[in-house]
Order: C-alpha cells, then structure tokens, then sequence
C-alpha cells in the first residue's frame, strides 16, 4: 500500500512541480523534508523514550494486567462469544489494555495472538460455514468478535498521544500537551460509535451474539 | 478551555509519579524498568525514522510543486458548504491508508498554519482519535488467515468518520 502511495505523491510532486516551472522548489523539497524529518527524529527520540521508560515500569509492576482484569464487564458486553479466562480472552484484554496506555509495541503482538486464538476457537456462525477446524475452508469468515475486536482497534483506543504532542512540541506548540482531554474526547466519540455499531451488527446476524 | 489545557498537562506528570510510585511500593527495580523501556523506545523512533524521511520528502514535494495548494483549492468549494476545514479531508484518507504518510501530512499543516491554529488542533486530535484501517485490517486478518472480512470496514470506516467530525467540532470549541 505505501509502495503505492509514495510513488503516486512523488511522481506527482515532481511532474506538477516540472510543468509549473517549479523545479528549483521541488529540489529544494526534497532536501528540507529529508532534513525535517531527522531534526523532529531527534525531538522524538527523547519524548518517545521518556515514555515507554515509564510504560515498561508500569508493565512489569503489572499495573497493565491489572487493568486487563478490570476490564471483563465491558468485555463481557462487546464479546458476549468469547469465553472468559481462554487464551483469546486474555490475549484481547492485554491488547486493548496496552492500546488504551498508547503501548502499540506491547498490542499489536497481543492482538495478533487473539486474532490466533479467536480463528481456531471461534469459528464463525456467518457465511461460509463448513463444519470443520480453522484449515478446512480457505475463504474463512470472521466472526462477529473478530470484527468488534478489529473495529474496536480502529475507532483507536488511546488516551495520551504521546508522538502527537512531540510532533507538536517540535512544531513550536504553546501547549503541546494541550490536545490531551479534547484528544480523548474525540477517542470517546469513535469509539463509542463503534460500540453501537458493533451491538447493532451483533444483534442483525443474530444467533451468535447470544450470552453463554 | 484553559481549564482543559490545564488538566491536559497535568495528566502526563500524574501519571509519571503514579507508575513510578507503584512500581516501588512492588519492590521492582524501577530505574532499570525505566532504562530497559526507554531502549525500546530509542529503537521504535529508530525504525520509523527512515520511514518518516521517505514520507516527508514525499510531502515537501507535493508541498513545493504546489500541487497541495491546488488540492486544497479543489476541495475548499465542497468544505465551505458543510463549513468543514478542507485541509482534514487529504488527512483522513491518507490517514485509513497510512500513519506514516499522515503524519507527513499534518507536519506540513502544522507548518503552514502552526500547531495551535484551529486547523492545526484539528489535525493533532484527529490522528490522535484514529487508526489506519488498511493496515490493520490486513495484519490482523491475516494472522487470523479470514478473507471474508464481513461487516468490519464499514464499522472501521463509521468509527473513523466519526472520529474525524468530532476532532474538528472539538478544536473549534477550542480556539
């Protein structure tokens, strides 16, 4: 995809840029945007590190498990399939606990695992059913908690942007850290839409949705 | 809202102390926590870093050339009816496409309009309320080895959306 991407912007960067007459300032471009990049590089190492420093103090006092056992009302609600206490269960509480603390490094491998564990677990109710383990059909279709569990992921989970406030820092922000509550309002508004809209789908395709 | 700004810049000192309270009162070494994190965090910012060049070269030039004034131009006539900043709407498409290449983005709009503009706050509570859906549809997906993705991007794309709009109400309160 950014394979794609890049060259679409480059190519159309450098050709707008040639029949307006505009190759000193392409050229130009090209040398502060590589130069930019490695000045806010070094902005970002510092406040990036400071944080995951103190995000691995609080994974290993396990603060982070601590929040993921607090967490099973609201995953009984948007995963009433997913049994409590299996491997996909807990694999899921890590990955939206880290998410919530901007820990992507500690989610993304989380959420894999889950998405492991939910295909050979769960198999869904839905469209191409076919009675048997997770390798027997190949055009496989997720199940309604693989869909929440990515949706979810998607409406972004995260309560302090701390590579956002760097970048603003770098970019001479008064308050850099000042889009924190208006940041984690916004997180509330995607997120509680996709809690709706994941109940409602839930309740359309009806059958699996039903609490064991 | 100086009392929003307020409590958001408490927040990431409270929690500094907190953590680091907690982890003493566990009796764990908590400056050899901090240290081992902190590595990780050099070699994350390490690894975008190449990333963030090759995306921002990619910028500077659409930037340069003109082409994102004449973008924005385009879209300024759509914008102006919903009374929606047209400088999000490039940002949200490349953001479900890529972070990176968002960022890249909102660089260059914190360059032209500062940080602390409405558009500038826009943007910065726009990516933080959103997630590139492509990739993670893709890797998560293909871990679980689905190809029916069923009702998932449009939940994706609603969350997204939805994110998006608030972000913009939300910084026009703000400024």
């Amino acid at each position: 995809m950014l394979d794609y991407l890049w060259t679409v912007m480059l190519a159309v960067g450098v050709l707008w840029g040639l029949f307006n007459g505009r190759a000193d300032e392409v050229t130009q471009g090209v040398l502060s945007g590589a130069k930019d990049a490695v000045t806010l590089g070094i902005t970002m190492l510092g406040i990036m590190s400071a944080w995951t420093g103190v995000m691995k103090i609080a994974e290993r006092s396990g603060l982070i498990n601590g929040i993921s056992e607090k967490m099973s009302p609201f995953m009984r609600f948007m995963f009433p399939d997913v049994k409590k206490n299996t491997p996909a269960y807990n694999y899921m509480c890590t990955n939206i606990a880290a998410n919530v603390l901007g820990l992507g490094w500690a989610a993304t491998p989380a959420g894999l695992k889950a998405m492991e564990e939910l295909s050979g677990t769960d198999v869904s109710e839905a469209e191409g059913r076919s009675g048997g383990g997770p390798a027997s059909f190949k055009g496989k279709a997720a199940s309604n908690a693989m869909c929440t569990f990515l949706i979810l992921n998607i409406s972004s989970l995260q309560l302090i942007p701390v590579n956002i406030i760097a970048y603003r820092s770098q970019y001479g922000s008064v308050e850099p850290a000042g889009i924190i509550l208006p940041a984690i309002a916004a997180t509330l508004v995607s997120t509680l839409t996709a809690v709706l809209f994941c109940k409602i789908m839930m309740r359309r395709t009806g059958k699996a949705s039903v609490t064991p | 809202m100086r009392y929003v700004i307020y409590i958001s810049n408490m927040l990431i000192p409270v929690i500094i102390v907190y953590v680091v309270f907690k982890g003493i009162i566990k009796k764990r070494p908590v400056f050899k926590d901090f240290t081992d994190g902190a590595a990780d965090g050099m070699k994350t910012v390490a690894n975008v870093l190449p990333t963030l060049i090759g995306l921002m070269i990619a910028v500077s030039v659409l930037r340069s050339s003109g082409f994102l004034d004449f973008l924005t131009q385009m879209l300024s006539g759509a914008g102006s009816i919903m009374n929606f900043p047209v400088e999000i709407i490039p940002l949200a498409i490349v953001k479900m496409l890529s972070s990176s290449a968002a960022t890249g983005l909102m660089l260059d709009i914190f360059k032209e309009y500062g940080t602390d503009s409405f558009i500038g706050l826009a943007a910065s509570i726009a990516l933080s309320s959103t997630e590139t859906i492509f990739y993670t549809m893709s890797v998560y997906f293909m871990a679980a080895n689905v190809n029916k993705t069923r009702w998932t991007f449009p939940g994706a794309l609603i969350a997204t959306l939805a994110g998006v709009i608030a972000s913009v109400a939300i910084a026009g309160m703000m400024v």
